[in-house]
């Protein structure tokens, strides 16, 4: 809890970028979780990959659910439409926000308490409806709104800060997201931006569900040696498979990499996401493969993180419904009630 | 990059730009601090420990604290220090029980200062409460030197002055005053154990242009003349005036001017108006007097009738700014300019003159008439004789001359003592406090004020114009002080950070309002710079790197810019930054802290 505010000034060679906004106006107001927790870095991460993909801040849906996770839209995209809304139910704000306006760009923030436990099932659902939206979840593996009990993504023999092992096998949301239909899946880890802001940025271009699952510690509760989500642990025992980054105009050729470990992909507005795979085997478009995956290295105590996988062609909700291409508060009267004559045409379709 | 060593004194005093601009060292932010809690004798007297002037300062001082203010980049109006410092001189209390102890048991060693000046007042107020005997021999009848006779009263009242003179003659200094030393051989033949000489830049300079020698009566040396003000010898001036120069001397003969009546004042001056060497503030107090300053106007001729003269001819010239930055002048091609006038004032620059030196002391001195010395001891080749103020390396501002002072101080005090003035020198220090006082309770006031620069209040402009007593400044009262006051940024509040208590949790990266502070992979200073999200650009400017962290990378905070906001520190959640009080300890004799 800070009581302190931000001073509004910033310094004078911060970068502007197209839109002539600096960083610092995709912030919110000042975070009041604990000193050094881990969903502050998602927020200023979140604010980094939109000032550098030089959104316009107000053309943004951002809906939460319930928790210290659903509590960060207000740190971030201050001049933002947003809805915190009932435990465990952004997906249904978010479907429902984003099927009336989808020229919004919608961003839900949830945690492993709000998506994996009370959430589960509309967790699941938004998954398989592919609602175009950047699905990103606060994963701590604790409650620490109530003090640190074991939340459902906690992993078995992880202790409490007192010691006590969990005894339930975790729930994982990325292995979730892989089998209910996600087009885009990716882990990452709050201690680590120059992974993340790519992973987010890709995640906002990204045309269809863009599901990611962000390591991120509870400073308070779940940040000691049992824990499996501390920084320490998952610093040491994660690795990434496949680094992503946006990039605009031409792609540039990277010596760094081996042959055929690059792969550029067209994203729908122009720009291109690199893929570069610090595995050569792994194949970010297989999705059974990715499952296995991500379940060995599970298996082995290990966290792969990176974008694990992608299909820039998957259809998203609005194509699959074949909804119109306008948001439903630009539709006139005379659009939305043609007039008897159409209706009486329907309905002698019907006969 | 290496890590950095805060423990080096010279690194957070570099932090305090103010501190470390001032050629005395004043602690800024804290004497501030002390404005803000309405403690302005304490204010006072912090001041009055490292400059000895705080009254006059307030009043005269050429400020390079003020450009040098952080504020400067981050919102480009610096914080008016030196209007704050004049508001803790008019608004203390009592001071006497904060002055040192002077003993009535004497040390034996008598010491001799020449020119009652701000360089040897100082002297002798550092060497008193040392035992020391301390003479001081002045032509004049009363102390202050150039304090008194070329500041104009309607910038410094004499009052301000007697108060601040008189205090340090009171603490026992042996007064010779209307004593000219006409001979330093005859001074040295009362063998006193050191001699100090702090007799100022007193020659003023002067034109050879033809028709010089004819119109003696009616050009004036300005120093000369505004000396002769001050000591009531002169008390008008009739008709047209060209003051020429564009110094602060220039400045003051013009207002002067004004005041005693002539029916009109220009300021011609050589050079372009940018490059003129008055203070931005003095040249602006004129030109609101209703003063022109014509620029670009080297003079040509003194234009006389018989011995009367009649004006000054000048060229014109245009300002080319060269290849190496520097401004030259060509010639306009206008015609020359004539400027009707019936007295000059000439305040083209001062020398170093000491004619009443011989030149068999052992004493060297350069081809400017300026003695030759050690730098740091201000010791002449006489091993017995020290230089300080504007004799030892010419024309500078009060502030210099109490900067002086301290340094000789110390070696006068090594060398009666048979000590070595360099080896045995008190080196600086650096103490931190920590500022924590609660979980998010800091002992200073960490809000950002984003308030612009408070306006001095002037008194009203009739009046004063018709008197040359009349003090221009009313100066901040107690509220104004303590708004203005609330602008300073804490420099002297560091962010101290501690590499093994870190997490990489990237809080403070986050939530720096300035985009100070990166999490970096340790790399060359040049690229370090360019790997914060702000890139470093302003290098006089130190990067503060810590030693490798748990992952191999470093913590790295650029100081240019940042605001002292402590949000860092409030959102680091093991302590590994801390807001730590860095008080500088600059070497001094006589400080009332000790």
């Amino acid at each position: 809890m800070t009581f302190v505010s931000k001073p509004r000034v910033h310094h004078p060679n911060l970068p502007t970028n197209e839109l002539g906004l600096t960083r610092r106006d995709y912030e919110g107001s000042v975070s009041t979780l604990c000193a050094g927790c881990g969903h502050d870095s998602v927020s200023a991460a979140i604010v980094q990959a939109c000032a550098e993909l030089s959104l316009p801040p107000h053309r943004f849906a951002k809906v939460s659910g319930i928790g210290c996770s659903s509590k960060t839209p207000s740190y971030f995209l201050n001049r933002s439409h947003g809805f915190n809304s009932v435990h465990g139910r952004m997906p249904s704000v978010a479907t429902g926000a984003n099927l009336a306006n989808r020229d919004l760009m919608c961003v839900g923030v949830s945690g492993d308490g709000d998506s994996a436990s009370i959430g589960l099932g509309q967790f699941a659902h938004v998954v398989r409806r592919r609602t175009n939206m950047l699905y990103l979840v606060d994963n701590n593996g604790t409650y620490g709104l109530t003090k640190g009990q074991f939340s459902a993504t906690n992993d078995k023999g992880s202790t409490s800060k007192k010691g006590v092992p969990n005894l339930y096998e975790p729930i994982d949301l990325v292995s979730m997201a892989l089998q209910l239909g996600a087009s885009f899946v990716a882990r990452s880890f709050s201690g680590d931006k120059a992974q993340l802001v790519p992973l987010i940025k890709a995640a906002l271009k990204h045309k269809g569900m863009a599901f990611i699952d962000v390591i991120s510690p509870c400073v308070a509760f779940n940040n000691h040696g049992g824990s499996t989500k501390s920084f320490e642990f998952v610093r040491e025992h994660s690795s990434s498979v496949v680094d992503a980054d946006l990039i605009f105009g031409q792609p540039e050729i990277t010596a760094d990499y081996a042959e055929g470990t690059q792969e550029n992909i067209a994203m729908p507005d122009g720009s291109t996401l690199q893929l570069y795979k610090i595995d050569a085997n792994y194949d970010p478009h297989d999705r059974i493969g990715a499952m296995t995956y991500v379940q060995k290295m599970q298996e082995q105590g290990q966290v792969a993180t990176g974008l694990l996988y992608v299909d820039p062609e998957a259809l998203e909700c609005h194509d699959i419904m074949e909804t119109t291409a306008r948001p439903l508060n630009e539709l006139t009267e005379e659009t939305l009630c043609p007039g008897s004559e159409v209706l009486e045409s329907i309905n002698q379709s019907y006969r | 990059m290496g890590p950095t060593n805060i423990f080096d004194p010279n690194y957070f005093h570099k932090v305090v730009d103010c501190q470390h601009a001032c050629p005395a060292h004043t602690p800024v932010p804290e004497y501030i601090r002390l404005i803000a809690q309405e403690r302005y004798t304490e204010a006072y007297m912090l001041n009055w420990d490292s400059n000895v002037f705080p009254g006059v300062l307030g009043r005269t001082c050429d400020r390079p604290c003020e450009p040098a203010c952080r504020r400067v980049r981050t919102e480009e109006t610096p914080v008016a220090i030196c209007r704050l410092k004049r508001a803790a001189a008019d608004n203390k209390g009592d001071v006497t029980p904060y002055l040192p102890h002077v003993p009535t048991e004497k040390n034996g060693k008598r010491i001799a200062l020449v020119g009652a000046g701000p360089a040897s007042l100082a002297v002798a107020r550092d060497l008193l409460p040392f035992g020391y005997e301390v003479h001081l021999f002045e032509q004049d009848e009363k102390g202050g030197g150039f304090m008194r006779s070329q500041i104009p009263a309607f910038r410094l009242p004499e009052e301000v002055l007697d108060e601040e003179v008189d205090r340090i003659l009171d603490m026992g200094v042996h007064c010779h005053f209307g004593q000219a030393i006409d001979s330093m051989k005859e001074l040295m033949e009362q063998k006193f154990d050191a001699y100090f000489i702090g007799t100022g830049a007193p020659r003023g300079r002067d034109l050879e242009l033809t028709g010089r020698e004819d119109v003696n009566d009616y050009i004036h040396i300005g120093i000369d003349w505004l000396s002769s003000v001050a000591f009531g010898h002169i008390t008008e001036i009739k008709g047209k005036v060209i003051v020429m120069g564009g110094g602060n001397t220039a400045m003051d003969c013009c207002r002067t001017s004004l005041r005693l009546g002539a029916e009109s004042v220009k300021v011609v001056v050589r050079s372009a108006f940018e490059v003129m060497k008055a203070s931005e503030w003095e040249k602006e107090d004129a030109m609101r007097e209703g003063i022109p300053i014509i620029n670009n106007r080297p003079p040509k001729e003194f234009v006389h009738e018989n011995g009367k003269l009649k004006g000054v001819l000048f060229e014109c010239v245009t300002p080319v700014r060269g290849e190496d930055g520097r401004l030259r002048y060509e010639p306009s091609g206008e015609p020359d300019e004539f400027i009707e006038c019936d007295h000059v004032l000439m305040a083209i620059g001062q020398d170093n003159h000491c004619p009443w030196i011989e030149r068999d002391l052992g004493i060297e001195f350069d081809k400017w008439d300026c003695p030759t010395l050690d730098e740091v001891t201000l010791q002449s080749t006489n091993p017995s004789i020290f230089f300080g103020g504007d004799s030892a390396f010419g024309p500078e501002n009060i502030i210099w001359a109490s900067a002086h002072a301290h340094r000789a101080a110390i070696s006068i005090h090594l060398y009666c003592h048979g000590k070595d003035l360099k080896a045995d020198r008190p080196p600086e220090g650096v103490n931190l406090l920590s500022t924590k006082m609660g979980v998010h309770e800091w002992a200073y006031d960490a809000g950002h004020d984003p308030a612009v620069r408070q306006l001095v209040p002037l008194v009203e402009h009739e009046s004063s114009l018709n008197n040359l007593k009349v003090e221009v400044e009313l100066g901040f009262d107690a509220q104004l002080a303590a708004q203005e006051a609330q602008r300073c940024l804490n420099c002297d509040v560091q962010t101290v950070f501690t590499d093994n208590l870190c997490i990489e949790c990237d809080a403070c990266v986050d939530i720096c309002p300035m985009d100070c502070i990166a999490c970096v992979e340790n790399q060359p200073e040049i690229e370090l710079r360019q790997s914060l999200m702000a890139p470093a650009l302003n290098v006089d400017q130190d990067l503060y790197v810590s030693d490798s962290l748990q992952t191999g990378r470093v913590m790295v905070k650029d100081e240019d810019v940042c605001l002292h906001c402590g949000l860092c520190a409030e959102r680091c959640p093991t302590n590994a930054w801390d807001m730590q009080r860095s008080v500088v300890h600059i070497p001094q004799l006589g400080s009332f802290g000790e």
